[in-house]
């Protein structure tokens, strides 16, 4: 499963650190494409670590890449939109575009059972 | 891989005002001035298939290769692999212009059911894979093709749009020269409407099937700040990608040739001042079925290669053997020119390509064969519909074509045997032909024949009279027509008439020697008449004299008797009388005469 992950990454590319990186392997790899500090991207973050911490605690890593320092990392992921959210992992990959505001859609999208 | 570069192009003038990147697609550059519009966005609508991606990939490629302005290919509908394998087609190695870092390919693709929207969002990361992808390049070209499918993608169209306006912006401040490609919408020019966006330049692609053919048209239907051609061109996408055929370029500017050469017709020449057509010259030859159309264009054909000249003939209607199968029996030996290699026959069904594919197949093959001579027998096949508008430019623009090489064209023309209105000209091209020669039938006596006549011929003095056009075993040739009176006799009533005056006159011949040998006979009747009075005459004298002589013997008889009567009686014998004297005179008068 590992394997596969890294095996569809292209080589050579530099993944920015994890906001969350406590494990190696994550049940939930999650990345978030952003163009720059805007407040979009700020917005979607919160959004998604608020949704993240709390369904999915302890259980996931965001991975998030401003493209406007890593521009060719755009085309792997086929990223047109931002912010957008990668489900890289559990397959099959999943896209949210937007600034993940509505939760109820954020869960639709990643399809995650809501905690509660 | 890459075309050389094109000589046309250097004659294409470049617009002061509106700086332009040519796309060096032959003729599209004729059309627009020069190219598209340089540093602005130019659409390209068509429905599917019309080769808008073609086009796009086109203007990318010329750009790359032969004017150094690398371009990014980025693709909405196809994959990398994909466009590689259609511009192979074309004899591009993509991969290649790849790692030269000549064109940059982006593949950019939206699978539908996997994207989920929340909130707010925009194309920021098309961007800046696009600025990217420009950037490592270093590219003056983009293309975007389709970008509308960004629409069936994404669900928020309004923000789509607003985006989209963004990025046609951001490419002009960016300065390249941008294609963007569209679906043809129903109502409008593109599905989605981009041609809001895309102001400054829209071409229209369409690809029509009229009477199961097809034909591909294109259009500039806006060009903001220059001129340009307003018309439908026609053009194809054939071995060597697009061409569109400008209609002559709108130009007449080819060198006339003043040297003449033979039709291959002794009596043709004759009419057309002695010495046949003007090199580089177009004719036509129209006429009805079976009036021996085919049989001018093969005497054309064969006279050229008789004088060593290499000729290309067009056959529509006859495969190439049976081309050289009946006009073998003319007495033309084609032949033996196909086997030294001046003569080409290329024969195929008018409905093998659509007008315009006929055209550029012309168009290759005589840049191949390079003949001095063209045949095509006969235009009028060309088209399946005979009211075809197409064939006439297109005709227009292979009659420029040949003039501008110089070469000497003759077009044959299929005519109902009905029509009677000779200036109703078949496919409306006799405007553009030099000579125009027609060929018609006479019908009459229980018989037709063939007439030849020349309606028209530039810049020569040429006969008005109509000949007869006879085919024998031993070529075509002319025959003078038989002015009989006030008609004009042809074919067997010529014949006859000739065989009708020759016996007249023999008539008349044999008439004065009998009245010769009469008059002869009577001066001999008249003669021996003549003589049979003289004879007469003579026996008449004869008698006169044997009677004057037995009076005259009778008298003297008659004297010496009565004297010696006398001297019996001795009596003085009396005096002699005077007619005994005067008769012998009259009768020397009659002797005489």
């Amino acid at each position: 499963m590992n394997a596969r992950v890294s095996a569809s990454r292209p080589a050579g590319r530099v993944a920015k650190p994890a906001a969350a990186q406590e494990k190696p392997v994550a049940e939930w790899q999650l990345r978030l494409y952003v163009a720059g500090q805007t407040a979009k991207s700020a917005a979607a973050f919160d959004n998604l670590k608020r949704v993240c911490e709390t369904h999915l605690a302890g259980r996931y890593t965001i991975e998030v890449i401003d493209l406007l320092v890593n521009p060719r990392l755009a085309a792997g992921d086929q990223i047109l939109a931002v912010p957008t959210l990668v489900r890289k992992f559990p397959e099959p990959i999943r896209k949210i575009i937007g600034d993940l505001s509505n939760e109820e859609r954020v869960l639709v999208g990643l399809d995650v059972q809501p905690a509660r | 891989m890459a075309r050389p570069p094109k000589t046309t192009k250097t004659s294409v003038p470049e617009a002061p005002t509106l700086p332009k990147a040519p796309t060096g697609i032959p003729g599209l550059d004729e059309i627009t001035g020069g190219g598209l519009p340089r540093g602005r966005p130019t659409l390209i609508c068509g429905s599917a298939g019309s080769g808008k991606t073609m086009l796009a990939a086109e203007f990318l490629v010329h750009g790359a290769v032969e004017y150094g302005e690398p371009g990014v290919f980025m693709m909405f509908e196809e994959n990398a692999e994909e466009l590689a394998q259609n511009l192979r087609s074309l004899g591009v190695d993509l991969d290649k212009l790849q790692k030269q870092k000549k064109i940059a390919v982006d593949h950019v693709h939206i699978e539908r059911n996997e994207i989920q929207e929340t909130g707010e969002y925009d194309l920021e990361g098309l961007f800046i894979r696009l600025g990217h992808a420009i950037d490592t390049i270093g590219a003056k070209r983009v293309v975007l093709d389709t970008i509308e499918a960004l629409f069936s993608g994404l669900p928020n169209h309004a923000v789509l749009r607003a985006e989209l306006r963004r990025l046609f912006r951001w490419l002009k401040d960016r300065g390249v020269t941008a294609v963007i490609t569209g679906e043809r919408g129903e109502q409008s020019l593109t599905r989605y409407g981009l041609e809001e966006y895309v102001a400054d330049c829209v071409i229209l692609l369409d690809h029509r099937i009229v009477d199961q053919v097809s034909t591909r048209r294109l259009r500039v239907v806006k060009y903001r700040g220059t001129e340009h051609g307003t018309n439908e061109y026609p053009f194809l996408i054939g071995k060597t990608g697009i061409s569109v055929l400008p209609i002559t370029s709108m130009r007449l500017d080819h060198v006339a040739n003043s040297a003449r050469i033979s039709t291959g017709i002794d009596g043709l020449d004759d009419m057309l001042g002695g010495t046949g057509l003007y090199r580089g010259s177009s004719t036509l030859v129209s006429g009805a079925p079976g009036t021996g159309k085919s049989s001018v264009g093969a005497s054309f054909v064969d006279a050229a290669c008789r004088r060593g000249e290499r000729a290309l003939l067009f056959a529509y209607e006859e495969s190439s053997s049976q081309v050289q199968r009946n006009m073998a029996s003319i007495g033309l030996d084609l032949g033996q020119w196909e086997r030294q290699g001046l003569l080409h026959i290329d024969a195929s069904r008018p409905t093998l390509h659509g007008l315009e594919q006929h055209l550029v197949h012309m168009y290759e093959l005589v840049r191949q064969v390079k003949p001095s001579v063209v045949v095509v027998d006969p235009i009028s096949n060309l088209s399946m519909d005979k009211d075809d508008r197409a064939l006439k430019p297109t005709l227009m623009r292979l009659i420029d074509y040949l003039k501008q090489q110089g070469i000497t064209a003759l077009f044959t023309s299929l005519t109902s045997d009905l029509a009677a209105d000779v200036a109703d000209s078949q496919v409306g091209v006799s405007s553009l032909m030099d000579t125009w020669i027609l060929l018609s039938n006479l019908a009459g006596n229980g018989e037709r024949t063939r007439t030849l006549q020349v309606l028209k011929s530039r810049g020569m003095p040429h006969s008005h009279q109509v000949r007869e056009f006879v085919m024998g075993n031993k070529g075509v040739d002319l025959v003078d027509v038989y002015l009989s009176g006030d008609r004009v006799l042809t074919g067997t009533a010529r014949i006859s008439q000739v065989a009708q005056e020759q016996a007249a006159s023999d008539l008349r011949r044999r008439d004065h020697e009998r009245r010769i040998k009469e008059l002869a006979s009577h001066r001999k009747a008249i003669d021996a008449q003549i003589a049979a009075l003289h004879a007469q005459a003579e026996e008449r004298a004869g008698e006169v004299e044997f009677a004057i002589e037995r009076e005259r013997l009778h008298a003297e008889g008659a004297s010496a008797r009565s004297r010696a009567i006398a001297q019996s009686r001795d009596v003085p014998p009396p005096r002699p009388r005077l007619p005994v004297s005067a008769a012998p005179k009259k009768t020397s008068r009659k002797a005489a005469k």
